[in-house]
């Protein structure tokens, strides 16, 4: 059986508890919620944090909060997300991503706020430190490092995706921070120091190591959705080889905002798992005045396209895997439109 | 072992199928190898220990989850149901008896997390369509049946409880 | 009959249902000690120097063992013995055993293995069999039939250039069959202990406890009879548990050495590394047909990736060629194979063992044929199915053929007829056959004793309880063996006690693999039941004044049948016996016929019965994706006799969803890191998550038959049922996808950038066909020239000299022969 390396754990008694159990921490610390993440990487070596501060049960990060939009506190379990039927009526995006995410064992278990920091994968870093040691390390767990991940090159470490690349490739494979972002959505972190906010996509930086702008010290509490609109929708499309377990190699959500007789007011466009983050299409801006023709949508397929960059370390052949970009953005979009 | 404690042993409340259960077990353990190790209730099975294959699936609370992702230490104070708390005395819960008479068990290896995610299933939908069941189980692999054996059992035990209306059998086998 | 054919729940349902089976790591044994095994990080090394102070010197650490306690080679076939428990020298792949650590935690074992330092000389490695064609140094191993070529074979069944030359059509075609694994969802464990008289026993998840016990004794230098093995319930095996493997016996000899039991489970990553899966095969199949699609001649070569060991591969190899003649008629045959050494964990026998691979490309061939001759596939294969009873060209003697009504039920079930061809674009269906063995013809290692014994023993209590060597793996061995003892008693399936697959107590069977049970076991239990009838029948045929052919066993009765009032209880009748002969007790035991196969190489394909299987697959191809998606399945398994049906249809769709998970994403894959970077050869994905098995949503609906035309060589009738329907599946999906799109995707796993790549190239107007462009020159040893039995032939080669190429390293050649 695999097995957990020792740790000391700390229940915290609340987020600032929490915060300042963290913070006394140092390094060595890191949050557990749900654990589907973190156990799994504490069992293969990639993570040995000798502190581990327990936030799943906290109150305060499991709250909803309706006020003028919605407030998700980051330990609401995606299992609650999926089913809640004011996201189910609303943000269908992160309804349909929290639904998609792994297995229906692991949703009650999962987070929000783990979806949203989980790890960037790579086929050559989710191994045991054996399979890792037989490769002799990558660089984002170098062996510099004893085969634990950090957030910095060391030494000559290489990545194996991208031999001559300076950096680090994993993938960001995260299911609901593609739909969050294209439906705008702010984070709270918050530290022993204070706590501040912004869009979740500025918590995402495009580096397999250093993947998330979060500081070490910071606990991500909650989400921020703005009110809903009657008139705003959104989808997400995933792409795996098994409708469970998989993690993405590709998702698209989208989000537009139609006025009158179909015209998109505004529209956000996000791709999962072609990256180290989720990449915002920028030329989704252009459907805006338009009323999403076919001709608008392949174009902004194409552009989409241009932005992913699959690589030879996930499932599926990643040439393909391109090609279905494409294919996933027009069938996303035209959903969006065939509800109009 | 609490709040920052450096012990290697922990101090764990469980109630475990109903009955209460204090132990002391190392702290780096999973559910999983508490059950197993710790307690005995080696019927919860593991097949990878990362959370790939639903074999250690237990009810935590009702819900089923993971034990091989669970810490111990998190399940403090939480009421666990295992296979091992199906049946009442020697008479085998409904899906139990279902699971065993329709061949939805080959090597029954996958089956224990597949009887308590199902049992799950049933306590808050008795009526499942096929499509919900394939879905409930979508985290359970199986190697041996195909799952279609598996599927009927559970619609049989479905089909079983809406049969019965003695609500003091409810969900168990009356034979 | 009341217990046979009858659905019924499975005598270890319970046990199964309520937790309280007994897997091998489920054993908790008091000062029980773990162990975990040190592997190699190395594809090809050699082993040049290994420090085990630090670990021995570790907390909680008790025992290091290393290759220097081990001297003795082992591996299941005699003729390839060429494994050692922890390495001697050298290691052939990224996680060879170097080293044990046996300590009193199992985290413990783990972490004082990371403190034993091994210093490695790496070797140049060998990725894949045309690699090791081109490569004759380093050698992998220093024995085999060529530099890193393991076994190759030659056999001319008639002469087949003649034949191919005269043929209206030939039809050529390369295939490739990607490995795949067993995946079952137990891991391996093992628990050794020593008995309070020293004696050791093993328990462990193994589907040979035999083949296992033997292994011990000789691995471990110690008498057999002073070993017990016993196999526990295996949480699934599909062929992967059929080795002795390293792990077991390194866990017996640590309980030698420190008198304590000792505990291995593997992890999920290490299950990969033990292997023993489909071997990945090349094929070319050249096939000469007259103008209607009837076969003239075939002629096959096959190129095997063996891994890094010998396993089973000495019969895989055979396999993937001896089948192909017992489906449909093959006047004349030509067969080529060759197995490579590769530095990758050893191929092995998985499900249809050897089989799937040339079936596929024979049933996607006899498609082409079919489509390039305007003929309905359905009807090509109709008219050429062998007959009942016939002795094939390679000498196979063929019992019933129940093929016929297999297609009958599959074409009208699936609308084939109206619905072939007509289907909305995207949609397709395609149909594949195929057979099976029920039980391998001869034993691993050559001998003439029963493959399977059954000893009966009873009790004035009415208690019988019936002993086999036969192992259950879930595919339901323990409930054969109740329900055909009941059958013959007259009692029901739950009151045979049973006492399965412990080699202190049980008569020797072989083990679960080949399909060999239900005939080979249940023809032992018949003989064993039927004898204690007797007895049985004459004491009670004294106290009833009627002559004992009289009587009936039924409803644990026994009674007279003119006369049914003239009756006594099952237990009374036990009683009476007791007195009458003394303790009771019977055995019975089989061996399958002698084949007719006499020619080297011949002891591969003989069996006592051959099951067949035809399926239609219906396939959804996304033109724009090429995502295939499989709604439905019709499968007709001609079985024989169906002994319980429940379980029967349970091992049909089982074996469907094995063959949907190889034929759409199950893959065995390694990735070579860049050479000028580094050595690595690594497998992989060697995790359940990135190993993609279908869950229950990808499950398809199946519709099952099964035809039951009792074979006289099956116990009541019955064929197996385990491995055969997983054979068609692949071809009836690849042909199922060229009926909805187009594309012959010539290659498995079939995958959607695959199926993407062939419309892509129908797009340009090439031709949309994705699969291997060649097969690579073999130096083919000269033909074992074979006339078939139309030709007059006596089933001996005729130039059976030219067949001794075995260059054994003398460390090996000591062994006994093994006809294969």
């Amino acid at each position: 059986m695999m097995r957990a390396p020792d740790f000391r754990y700390h229940a915290a008694r609340s987020v600032k508890d929490a915060a300042r159990a963290l913070r006394d921490g140092g390094s060595d610390a890191m949050l557990l919620a749900g654990g589907t993440d973190l156990v799994p990487n504490l069992k293969r070596r990639q993570m040995a944090p000798t502190l581990l501060v327990a936030i799943r049960h906290l109150r305060d990060l499991r709250r909803v909060r309706n006020g003028s939009g919605l407030v998700l506190g980051s330990a609401r379990r995606l299992s609650e997300i999926a089913a809640d039927p004011k996201v189910r009526r609303h943000y269908a995006a992160l309804a349909g991503a929290a639904g998609a995410v792994a297995t229906p064992q692991i949703r009650n278990m999962g987070t929000l706020g783990g979806n949203l920091c989980l790890d960037t994968r790579c086929t050559y870093y989710n191994q045991s430190h054996e399979w890792r040691e037989a490769i002799s390390f990558c660089m984002k767990a170098p062996g510099a490092t004893g085969g634990l991940a950090c957030t910095s090159p060391t030494g000559d470490a290489i990545c194996w995706v991208a031999t001559s690349s300076p950096r680090c490739w994993a993938v960001s494979s995260t299911d609901t921070a593609p739909a969050l972002i294209a439906l705008g959505a702010r984070v709270t972190l918050v530290s022993a120091d204070g706590e501040r906010e912004l869009p979740l996509e500025e918590l995402y930086a495009d580096d397999g190591m250093a993947y998330l702008t979060r500081r070490p010290d910071e606990i991500l509490t909650a989400v921020h959705l703005a009110p809903p609109e009657a008139d705003r929708r959104s989808t997400y499309w995933k792409l795996r080889r098994r409708g469970s377990f998989d993690f993405p190699v590709l998702s698209v959500a989208a989000a537009v905002r139609f006025g009158g007789a179909g015209r998109v007011e505004e529209a956000r466009l996000v791709l999962g798992a072609v990256a180290s983050r989720p990449v915002v299409v920028p030329e989704t801006s252009a459907l805006v005045g338009g009323s999403l023709t076919d001709d608008e949508i392949e174009a902004l397929a194409d552009s989409a396209a241009g932005h992913a960059t699959p690589l030879d370390n996930t499932d599926l052949a990643y040439a393909w895997r391109k090609k279905m970009v494409r294919r996933y953005v027009s069938g996303a979009l035209r959903e969006l439109r065939s509800g109009a | 072992m609490k709040s920052g404690s450096d012990e290697r042993l922990a101090r764990i409340a469980l109630k475990v199928n109903g009955e209460r259960r204090e132990l002391l077990a190392a702290g780096y353990k999973t559910l999983l190898e508490v059950l197993r190790e710790d307690l005995g209730l080696t019927g919860t099975k593991h097949g990878c220990e990362l959370g790939e294959c639903g074999a250690c699936a237990v009810q935590v609370n009702g819900e089923p989850v993971l034990s091989c992702l669970l810490l111990a230490l998190d399940c403090d104070g939480a009421s666990i149901t295992t296979v091992e708390g199906l049946a009442r005395g020697p008479e085998l819960s409904r899906l139990q008896a279902a699971f065993a008479d329709l061949g939805a068990a080959q090597c029954g290896y996958c089956t224990p997390g597949i009887l308590v995610t199902a049992q799950a299933l049933l306590d808050r939908n008795p009526r499942p369509s096929r499509q919900e069941i394939a879905e409930a189980l979508s985290g359970n692999l199986c190697r041996c049946t195909g799952y279609l054996q598996i599927f009927e059992a559970v619609e049989e035990a479905a089909r079983a409880g809406a049969e019965t209306t003695a609500p003091a059998a409810a969900g168990r086998e009356v034979s | 009959m009341k217990v046979i054919g009858q659905s019924r729940r499975r005598v270890d349902a319970r046990a199964k249902v309520t937790g309280q089976a007994r897997f091998a790591d489920d054993l908790a044994l008091p000062r029980m000690l773990f162990c975990k095994l040190l592997r190699s990080p190395h594809p090809h090394a050699l082993v040049r120097q290994l420090d085990a102070g630090a670990a021995r010197a570790a907390a909680g650490v008790a025992l290091v063992l290393t290759g220097d306690d081990f001297t003795v080679a082992y591996g299941i076939m005699p003729v390839s013995q060429d494994e050692y428990p922890l390495a001697r020298g050298k290691v052939r792949y990224v996680g060879d055993p170097v080293a044990a650590v046996v300590a009193a935690s199992e985290r413990e074992a783990a972490e004082a293995a990371a403190l034993i330092r091994v210093s490695y000389e790496p070797l140049a490695t060998v990725a894949s069999p045309e690699e090791a064609l081109r490569r004759p140094e380093p050698r992998i191993h220093d024995y085999g039939e060529g530099p890193n070529v393991h076994r190759l074979a030659h056999f001319a069944f008639g002469d087949v250039e003649s034949a191919l030359a005269n043929a209206d059509r030939v039809f050529e075609d390369v295939f490739f069959y990607e490995g795949n694994t067993h995946l079952p969802l137990e891991q391996h464990a093992s628990v050794a202990a020593l008995d309070p008289d020293g004696r050791l026993t093993l328990w462990s998840s193994t589907q040979t406890p035999h083949y296992v016990h033997r292994e011990l004794a000789r691995a471990l230098d110690v008498p057999a009879h002073r070993i017990r093995v016993v196999a526990t319930p295996n949480g699934g095996g599909f062929g992967g548990k059929s080795d002795p493997f390293n792990h077991e016996i390194v866990v017996a000899k640590a309980a030698l050495v420190t008198g304590r039991p000792v505990k291995i489970t593997l992890t999920r990553e290490e299950v990969f590394y033990a292997h023993r899966g489909r071997h990945p095969v090349l094929m070319r199949l050249k096939t000469g047909v007259k103008r209607d699609g009837t076969i003239v001649a075939m002629d096959l070569e096959t190129l095997l990736d063996g891994g890094a060991y010998g396993s089973y591969g000495a019969a895989s190899t055979l396999y993937t060629g001896q089948l192909q003649t017992v489906t449909y008629h093959v006047p004349r045959y030509r067969f080529r194979a060759c197995r490579a050494f590769t530095n990758k964990p050893p191929c092995g026998p998985k499900r249809g063992h050897g089989t799937p691979q040339p079936r596929f490309a024979q049933e996607v061939q006899l498609d082409k044929i079919a489509v390039g001759l305007g003929r309905d596939p359905a009807d090509l294969r109709l008219q050429q199915i062998e007959s009942p009873g016939a002795l094939t060209a390679n000498w196979l003697r063929i019992g019933t053929i129940g093929l016929k009504a297999c297609i009958e039920r599959v074409v009208e079930g699936s609308g084939w007829r109206e619905r072939r061809g007509r289907l909305p674009s995207g949609h397709g269906l395609g149909l594949a056959c195929s057979s099976y063995l029920c039980g391998a013809g001869l034993p691993i290692y050559w001998n003439e004793m029963p493959h399977s014994g059954v000893q009966l023993q009873f009790d004035r209590s009415g208690r019988v309880t019936a002993f086999c060597g036969a192992t259950e793996i879930g595919q339901g061995s323990d409930d054969v063996l109740a329900a055909i003892v009941a059958e013959v008693l007259g009692l029901e399936a739950g009151d045979v006690r049973l006492v399965t697959g412990d080699t202190d107590v049980t008569p020797v069977d072989l083990g679960s693999y080949s399909s060999r049970v239900t005939l080979m076991m249940g023809n032992a239990a018949i003989q064993a039941a039927e004898r204690a009838r007797a007895m049985l029948a004459a004491a009670a045929a004294t106290r009833l004044g009627v002559p004992a052919e009289r009587l009936a066993f039924a409803e644990r009765r026994v009674f007279d049948v003119e006369n049914p009032a003239a009756a006594m209880t099952f237990q009374e009748a036990v009683v009476a016996a007791e007195v009458a002969h003394g303790t009771l007790g019977t055995t019975g035991s089989y061996r399958p016929p002698r084949s007719a196969a006499r020619y080297r190489g011949g002891g591969v394909g003989p069996s006592s019965a051959y099951s067949y299987t035809a399926a239609v697959v219906e396939v959804e191809v996304d033109a724009t994706t090429g995502w295939i998606r499989v709604p439905k399945v019709w499968v007709a398994h001609d079985i024989g006799r169906v002994l319980n049906p429940v379980l029967a249809r349970g091992q049909v769709e089982g074996g469907v969803y094995m063959g949907l998970g190889e034929t759409l994403m199950e893959e065995q894959a390694f990735r070579r890191l860049p050479p000028r970077l580094s050595s690595a050869l690594v497998h992989r994905i060697p995790s359940i998550l990135e190993y993609k098995s279908p869950t229950s949503l990808e499950m398809p609906e199946v519709v099952t038959y099964f035809v039951e035309e009792p074979d006289p060589g099956g116990p009541f009738g019955a064929k197996e049922v385990g491995q055969g329907p997983l054979l068609p599946v692949a071809p009836a999906v690849a042909n199922a996808i060229f009926d909805a799109v187009g594309v012959r995707v010539d290659e498995v796993p079939i995958t959607p950038d695959l199926v993407l790549k062939g419309l892509e190239e129908k797009a340009k107007g090439r031709k949309p066909r994705v699969g291997p462009a060649a097969f690579p020159a073999v130096p083919w040893p000269e033909a074992l020239v074979v006339p078939p039995p139309w030709e007059g032939g006596d089933g001996k080669a005729v130039n059976e000299k030219a067949q001794s190429r075995d260059v054994l390293p003398t460390a090996h050649s000591g062994t006994a022969g093994v006809k294969v």
